[in-house]
């Protein structure tokens, strides 16, 4: 055993079966026609992206003058893993029951939520996990919670219209979701809302939170929102992280 | 009612239920269809004109059928019908529909002011017209079956694929790889929200969010592409897009006007996924699914979507129930049997144990209830994750069951789906994902039965049974109410609430649409 080496983790690299072997997979399409021209440009092209031996292990004609590769190559580069820093929602997340003990103790009044897919975006998929009874993958959504008053506006709804709904019903936190990002679509809509937001003077007594597969806490942050929730979100991260804000925030 | 003969159950299902079933989705269609009858709306106004050969914009873009019937309701004349006054004017003035639209645009000509014509002679001078552009529908048609009798068409399940980049010069690169990779079915994307638009925009588009509009240039100029290399791989390659939204009708007749081959093409898609008034849907969806019909066009239904929303092992029942209703509202609007592509979709929990026997009752259930129609499968999307290489498992099982079940339209999974829209690579290997499943286990359906009252057949009788209950529901309560209290995809819709219900108008007793006399019943 004492013949394997340890990691270093100042100076990562990817893992294939050994050690710093630095294997990577990756697959992508060149615009040129498939044969042997085409592999040798696959294969430069990966040693400037910094692959060591890179190999083309299947290519195949695309059928319009374009091919694909899966290749492999030997990852000359390295990271150090121990200056590593991600902002993320750093807290411990309750559970569904806690949260709910939580809002009794803590707030002593109904929390209200108000979520939309906005702009053009018609996928709800998102939204829906997070606030319908039913949630995602055995994680109840947030009209489950007792306690927290939850209104899903559905799709394609107009920043102006979210505003006016979060007034209407005094909402502590608003839940934006995007799921078309194509062209950054998502990035001027979620602005948008900032700034309408900021002009109503209502940024700092809302919490606003956005969620998607593509967004992020850091991004979220960078547009101005408390929070950014990605994939692998449920419906208790978004309720401890609104719950916990509106009791550091003094927004009860 | 129709609707095949089963001859024999592979899943031991009730005749008698499926029976009882069809019968209450007939009367609910009916009772529905009385309202329709009453009722035309500005999108249908719109079709007619442009059937009648009303196109083009005006100088803010504004389409001309739109400027046309604008007009024409703002005076209080649309519940007459498009027809009525364009014809009118046409015997008035001598110019044809489209000078009409231009002088009523340029302020020279109010459509309604005009003197009264004899009512026969507006007929006839309608009817003429009409008969052209039925004409042209008819050639499309024979210009199709021409094809698929001569260079033929891939074998069922059709490989479907979509193309999304927004440019469609762009997405003519990728469906012409596509043809070539072994695709049998194009469908456009359309760009995010054009279903919220009360109006169809104009020529091509080269910026679209996630798509592009469906406009008639851009069906002209992906018909040309496919055209074109189908006759290079020697195999007709069919073009879908989407007939939903506010503009139903509208968007039917340019595909029947450009040789479109499929069409989604939902009564209640609208309503409960985008928000349209009911009143404006049920009337928009009875004359788009005629001009379908009559077109040959094969419609999509969109039950899958359901399952997006809605749990796909508790509420499968909802989505057979809505393909009963789906089947008699296509009925009533003369679309045979042939060209209804009845949507489903492979959405459970992967995680379920068993799910795929599941799945697999399903798709066996709806082949056999509906024995005729091309049935649309929609792939794995609600689970996918962005680990591309479980979803190309996920998409494998997929295509098993589909070429297991004989499933005719099959829309590919993406290994890709949830991340970005699908690249060039993506497709490639969804269609090699597919082709060769299907080939490699071609007559596994003729081959495999089922155990008698196990796994499978219990979970098929179960949802026919529970359909069977609901649809028996609704026609006691009516369309309406039942969309009312969110019996599909859990989504509640009000009978006013919703987008487009100030474009409903109730026709008078000299309305005419000479579009619904002359299509209706196919090749009649």
């Amino acid at each position: 055993m004492e013949n394997i080496q340890k990691v270093d983790l100042t100076k990562i690299k990817p893992y294939g079966d050994t050690l710093n072997d630095g294997m990577v997979q990756m697959s992508f399409t060149l615009p040129v026609p498939y044969g042997d021209e085409a592999s040798e440009a696959a294969k430069q092209l990966a040693e400037k992206m910094g692959f060591d031996d890179p190999a083309v292990v299947f290519s195949k004609d695309l059928g319009v003058g374009y091919t694909y590769f899966v290749m492999y190559g030997k990852c000359t580069h390295t990271v150090d893993y121990t200056n590593i820093e991600v902002p993320k929602v750093d807290m411990e997340f309750m559970d569904r029951e806690e949260v709910e003990e939580y809002i009794k103790e803590n707030i002593k009044r109904d929390v209200v939520i108000v979520g939309a897919c906005t702009g053009t975006d018609a996928h709800t998929v998102g939204i829906d996990a997070i606030m319908n009874m039913k949630g995602f993958d055995g994680n109840y959504g947030l009209e489950r919670y007792k306690g927290i008053e939850a209104i899903n506006m559905g799709s394609q709804v107009l920043n102006e219209e979210l505003i006016a709904k979060a007034i209407e019903v005094k909402a502590d936190a608003i839940l934006v979701s995007q799921v078309v990002t194509q062209k950054d679509v998502h990035i001027a809509n979620l602005t948008q809302l900032v700034e309408m937001m900021e002009a109503e003077g209502l940024r700092d007594k809302m919490i606003l939170i956005c969620g998607g597969p593509r967004i992020n806490h850091e991004l979220a942050q960078e547009l101005g929102y408390d929070a950014g929730f990605g994939s692998g979100s449920y419906a208790n991260h978004v309720a401890t992280f609104v719950v916990k804000q509106i009791v550091e925030r003094n927004l009860i | 009612m129709q609707g095949g003969n089963i001859l024999e159950s592979k899943l031991n299902l009730n005749p008698e239920l499926i029976r009882s079933a069809r019968s209450a989705a007939s009367s609910i269609a009916e009772q529905t269809q009385e309202f329709i009858n009453k009722n035309t709306t500005v999108t249908v106004e719109r079709t007619v004109a442009r059937l009648l050969g009303v196109d083009g914009v005006d100088e803010i873009d504004k389409p001309l059928p739109n400027v046309l019937i604008d007009s024409i309701k703002e005076s209080g004349g649309l519940s007459r019908g498009a027809a009525f006054w364009i014809g009118n004017a046409m015997v008035q003035t001598g110019k044809t529909p489209q000078e009409i639209a231009e002088a009523v645009s340029s302020g020279e000509l109010e459509i309604t002011k005009l003197p009264v014509a004899d009512e026969k002679k507006i007929q006839e001078v309608v009817y003429e017209t009409a008969k052209k552009t039925v004409e042209r529908i008819k050639n499309n048609r024979e210009k199709r079956n021409n094809y698929l009798n001569t260079i033929g068409e891939g074998s069922q399940p059709y490989l479907y694929v979509i193309v999304a980049t927004g440019n469609i010069y762009e997405d003519v690169i990728q469906a012409q790889a596509a043809a070539r990779q072994g695709a049998d079915i194009i469908a456009v994307i359309r760009t995010t929200a054009q279903s919220l638009l009360d109006y169809v925009p104009y020529g091509p588009t080269t910026e679209g969010f996630g798509g592009t509009y469906a406009t008639q240039e851009n069906f002209r100029i992906m018909r040309k592409a496919l055209d074109q290399v189908g006759e290079e791989v020697g195999r007709y390659i069919r073009l879908c897009n989407y007939c939903s939204g506010l503009c139903m009708p509208e968007i039917a007749a340019m595909g029947a006007m450009e040789r479109l081959d499929v069409m989604l093409n939902d009564a209640l898609y609208g309503i409960l996924f985008r928000d349209i008034n009911m009143q404006r849907t049920l009337v928009d969806q009875y004359f788009s699914r005629i001009i379908n019909g009559f077109a040959g066009v094969i419609i999509n239904t969109g039950e899958d979507n359901y399952l997006t929303t809605a749990d796909a092992y508790e509420e499968a029942y909802t989505v057979l129930a809505s393909q009963f209703i789906n089947e008699q509202f296509a009925l009533k609007a003369g679309l045979p049997e042939e060209q209804m592509g009845l949507g489903h979709a492979f959405e459970m929990n992967p995680m379920i144990e068993n799910g795929f026997l599941y799945e697999l009752a399903q798709a066996q259930m709806a082949r056999e209830i509906f024995p005729k129609a091309p049935l649309k499968y929609m792939p794995p999307t609600k689970y996918m994750t962005g680990n591309i290489f479980r979803g190309h498992l996920q998409d494998a099982m997929f295509n098993f069951i589909s070429v297991w079940t004989h499933q005719g339209l099959q829309l590919l999974g993406m290994p890709t789906e949830a991340i970005h829209t699908p690249h060039l690579q993506d497709r490639m290997l969804s269609i090699e994902n597919a082709q060769y499943i299907f080939n490699n286990a071609r007559d596994i359906g003729d081959e495999v039965e089922y155990k008698k009252d196990g796994i499978i057949q219990r979970r098929a009788q179960d949802v026919l049974t529970k359909a069977e209950e609901l649809l028996k529901e609704i026609e006691k309560e009516g369309m309406f109410d039942t969309i009312e209290k969110g019996k599909f995809g859990g989504v509640k819709r009000s009978y006013t609430g919703g987008k487009g219900l100030a474009g409903v108008v109730e026709k008078d007793e000299k309305y005419f649409n000479p579009f619904i006399d002359l299509m209706l019943g196919g090749a009649k």
